[in-house]
């Protein structure tokens, strides 16, 4: 799959401090790449240098295999964390304006702004001021706005702060239809739920340097511990468990079941496989739960930040 | 891509569609005209009135002077103490009793003229009756040394000295003054459209900031070209205003004092004696001096300076008012940078009135000509008295290299400080974001 976007060994000082460490990340077109990090690791800078606010002192970045140029403003919509509109302009007034400034004529974006306010149902709104709009309602303005002129890309940083469930879950499967219908996008967000629903590649930036980056799916097999969630029923669970700690590296566990089975979480060592434990376990009693832990993106977040 | 007219179009909409900008347009001029036309009104009431003064001449020497005004009679009392015409004065309720004694000498008389009235009397009154007296009593004095008046008269002479430059360009004292008249002026519109519409531009950035839109429109737009945008939208806002009020207020004015009958430019004591001395044929030869004075001056020289200057001064400032807007995050936080800004205005127009006037080719007045910041309104106050066209493009090129050196570190802070938010500046942070 050939990358939209690369950044090659970006870095960024403001005075003393370093923002951005020789930093690199490639985005494969058509995916969700979320960019994880805690607060003030660096992802803000990252995404102003992919969107031309702030000029990288090192590194350069390539979007569609070309070096970054300010036309490519047009091939980008950014919705950033801290957002706002004119509070005192007219919704429509507005939109046509940012619309404009981001290459749009003023009757393409027209048309193209009357399909988004109907999907979104807020058609009705064009002639009130923001000022008189809820938080809510401003971000789904701010939605349109930035995805009115059909980027290539797209870099939303928190999305979803402000919404409601209802328009959370709108606003999220209008990113994933825009996915599908070709764009790239770029996540940026502390919420790892959203991160597990949506992102298929990440990378995670902690004080400034990249430590992680691939596809979701191979970190999470490359995180993960070899652990079993099993339940097994029997009649002394306390001499059960004795038993197979014996013999496995167990520890008890809780998850919900319908049953009153004992609950344990089973590290494999390498020279043993899955099969071998499932063989074991059946004939010390009746299995009913057996699963193997699959790493969170939480937990992996977790983990990394711990380890570096 | 240019999205510059594209910003300009909307900061200029914005700013005159604004409420509170459609109000203060439209009310200024007439809160100004009213608080005139009030005024005036109140003095015509107060001038209409006609002053009766009193006359109590026991000298017998300048009896025949006290000639009635329109606004001023003279009841000239005979035969009466001093105590009966106090009395008679005091009852008949009339503006005053002046009193002049009989006495051996003038010199002892002078100092015996007295005025007595209820209330202290107005300034212009007494000054009227002092000149009157002044004159009549010299020349008494010179008759009695037995000086014929007449021939003293005839053998005045008033000496004018006509000046003329090298080049036959005839100035006259006049001249100087008119001069001086417009590059104050000149100068003083230009301080206040600075300072009226450079902290509009202020506000109107520090506003984008705390709407959080800015970098929405930064990742569309350059931050110069916003900037640039910003200030010529609110600049031409700025001279949609002042062309409003200018327009209403001279409809207002002639509205006013027509409707009114209040003649703006009435007839007071002071406009008396000028009159007086207009009718003067030597006045009446200034009055030509200050007709040939208008003249005289290097109208299309003014008219294009004036523009060059002026827009350059102003954009001189206004691309510091932006960098200001840009640092902070809210107006009180501007103060500590303002000092700065304001200084050298006012300095250029203390440097004006003061040094401009006494000698608009001096060193001074010369070297702030020169300085970029003091420049604008420095060179409009000597243009009028004549600057080589030299001196004027060397300021000029200089004001140009400043601007364009300001709107380069305007912009610098401005990249850096549109997206910081939550604390407040020093000078040393402003500093270390140009290196950004």
């Amino acid at each position: 799959m050939k990358n939209l976007l690369e950044a090659h060994a970006v870095s960024k000082n403001f005075g003393d401090f370093t923002a951005l460490n020789k930093v690199s990340i490639s985005v494969p077109k058509g995916s969700i790449f979320g960019l994880l990090g805690p607060n003030g690791a660096g992802k803000t800078t990252l995404i102003r240098v992919i969107n031309q606010i702030t000029m990288p002192d090192a590194g350069h970045v390539l979007l569609d295999g070309e070096p970054l140029q300010s036309h490519h403003v047009q091939n980008i919509g950014y919705l950033p964390e801290e957002r706002g509109l004119y509070k005192s302009m007219k919704v429509g007034e507005q939109v046509l304006y940012l619309a404009q400034l981001k290459g749009l004529s003023k009757a393409e974006a027209k048309i193209r702004l009357k399909y988004w306010f109907d999907r979104l149902e807020i058609g009705d709104w064009w002639n009130k001021k923001i000022q008189e709009l809820s938080k809510g309602m401003a971000q789904k303005i701010q939605f349109v706005v930035t995805v009115l002129h059909e980027p290539k890309l797209l870099i939303f940083d928190e999305p979803f702060s402000g919404f409601d469930p209802i328009n959370a879950n709108l606003i999220k499967d209008e990113i994933l239809r825009l996915r599908d219908n070709g764009a790239t996008v770029i996540f940026s967000t502390h919420r790892m739920e959203s991160v597990e629903e949506l992102c298929d590649h990440i990378a995670l930036i902690h004080q400034s340097n990249k430590i992680l980056e691939g596809k979701l799916t191979d970190i999470k097999r490359q995180y993960k511990t070899n652990t079993f969630e099993i339940g097994i029923n029997a009649a002394d669970k306390v001499a059960l468990a004795e038993t197979i700690s014996q013999k496995f590296d167990a520890s008890l566990t809780d998850f919900r079941s319908l049953n009153d089975a004992l609950k344990l979480n089973i590290k494999l060592s390498e020279n043993e496989s899955a099969n071998d434990l499932l063989s074991y376990l059946t004939t010390k009693g009746e299995v009913s739960h057996f699963v193997e832990v699959i790493p969170s993106a939480n937990d992996i977040f977790i983990q990394a930040v711990k380890n570096n | 891509m240019n999205h510059l007219p594209l910003i300009i179009k909307r900061e200029y909409l914005t700013k005159v569609r604004n409420k509170s900008f459609i109000v203060m347009t439209i009310l200024s001029p007439i809160i100004m005209i009213a608080l005139i036309a009030v005024v005036g009104y109140l003095s015509q009431l107060n001038n209409n009135k006609t002053r009766t003064i009193s006359v109590l001449d026991e000298s017998e020497l300048v009896t025949d002077i006290f000639q009635n005004t329109e606004h001023t009679k003279y009841n000239l009392l005979n035969n009466v103490s001093l105590d009966d015409a106090k009395t008679i004065v005091e009852e008949a309720e009339t503006y005053g009793l002046l009193y002049i004694p009989k006495q051996d000498s003038i010199d002892a008389l002078v100092k015996h003229i007295k005025f007595y009235s209820k209330e202290t009397p107005s300034l212009s009154v007494i000054s009227s009756l002092e000149s009157k007296l002044e004159n009549r009593l010299r020349d008494v004095k010179l008759q009695q040394q037995g000086i014929d008046l007449e021939k003293l008269t005839a053998s005045r002479t008033k000496v004018n000295i006509a000046q003329e430059s090298f080049i036959g360009e005839k100035t006259s004292k006049i001249d100087s003054y008119f001069k001086l008249g417009f590059g104050l002026a000149a100068g003083y519109l230009l301080f206040m459209f600075i300072i009226i519409y450079g902290n509009m531009i202020m506000r109107s950035i520090i506003e984008e900031k705390t709407s959080r839109i800015i970098e929405v429109i930064i990742s569309s737009v350059k931050p110069i070209q916003l900037m640039l945008g910003k200030i010529i939208g609110t600049s031409l806002a700025g001279i949609t205003q002042f062309v409003i009020w200018i327009i209403i207020g001279s409809i207002l004015m002639t509205v006013v004092s027509g409707f009114l009958g209040i003649d703006l430019m009435q007839q007071t004591p002071q406009n008396e004696m000028m009159q007086k001395a207009m009718e003067n044929p030597e006045v009446a030869m200034e009055m030509q001096n200050l007709v040939a004075a208008f003249y005289n001056l290097p109208i299309a020289n003014l008219i294009i300076a004036f523009i060059l200057f002026f827009i350059g001064g102003y954009l001189l400032y206004s691309s510091l008012y932006a960098a200001i807007g840009a640092a902070v995050d809210n107006e009180t936080d501007t103060q500590q940078f303002m000092l700065p800004i304001i200084m050298p205005l006012v300095l250029a127009v203390y440097i004006g009135i003061f040094t401009v006037i006494e000698d608009p080719h001096g060193t001074v007045s010369t070297i702030f000509s020169f300085i970029p910041f003091t420049s604008p309104v420095v060179m409009l106050m000597r243009i009028p008295f004549g600057v080589p066209i030299w001196q004027q493009v060397l300021s000029f090129l200089l004001l140009v290299g400043t601007f364009m050196l300001t709107v380069w570190f305007a912009a610098k802070i401005y990249r850096v400080g549109i997206l910081m938010y939550g604390k407040k500046p020093s000078y040393k942070e402003l500093i270390k974001w140009i290196k950004y």
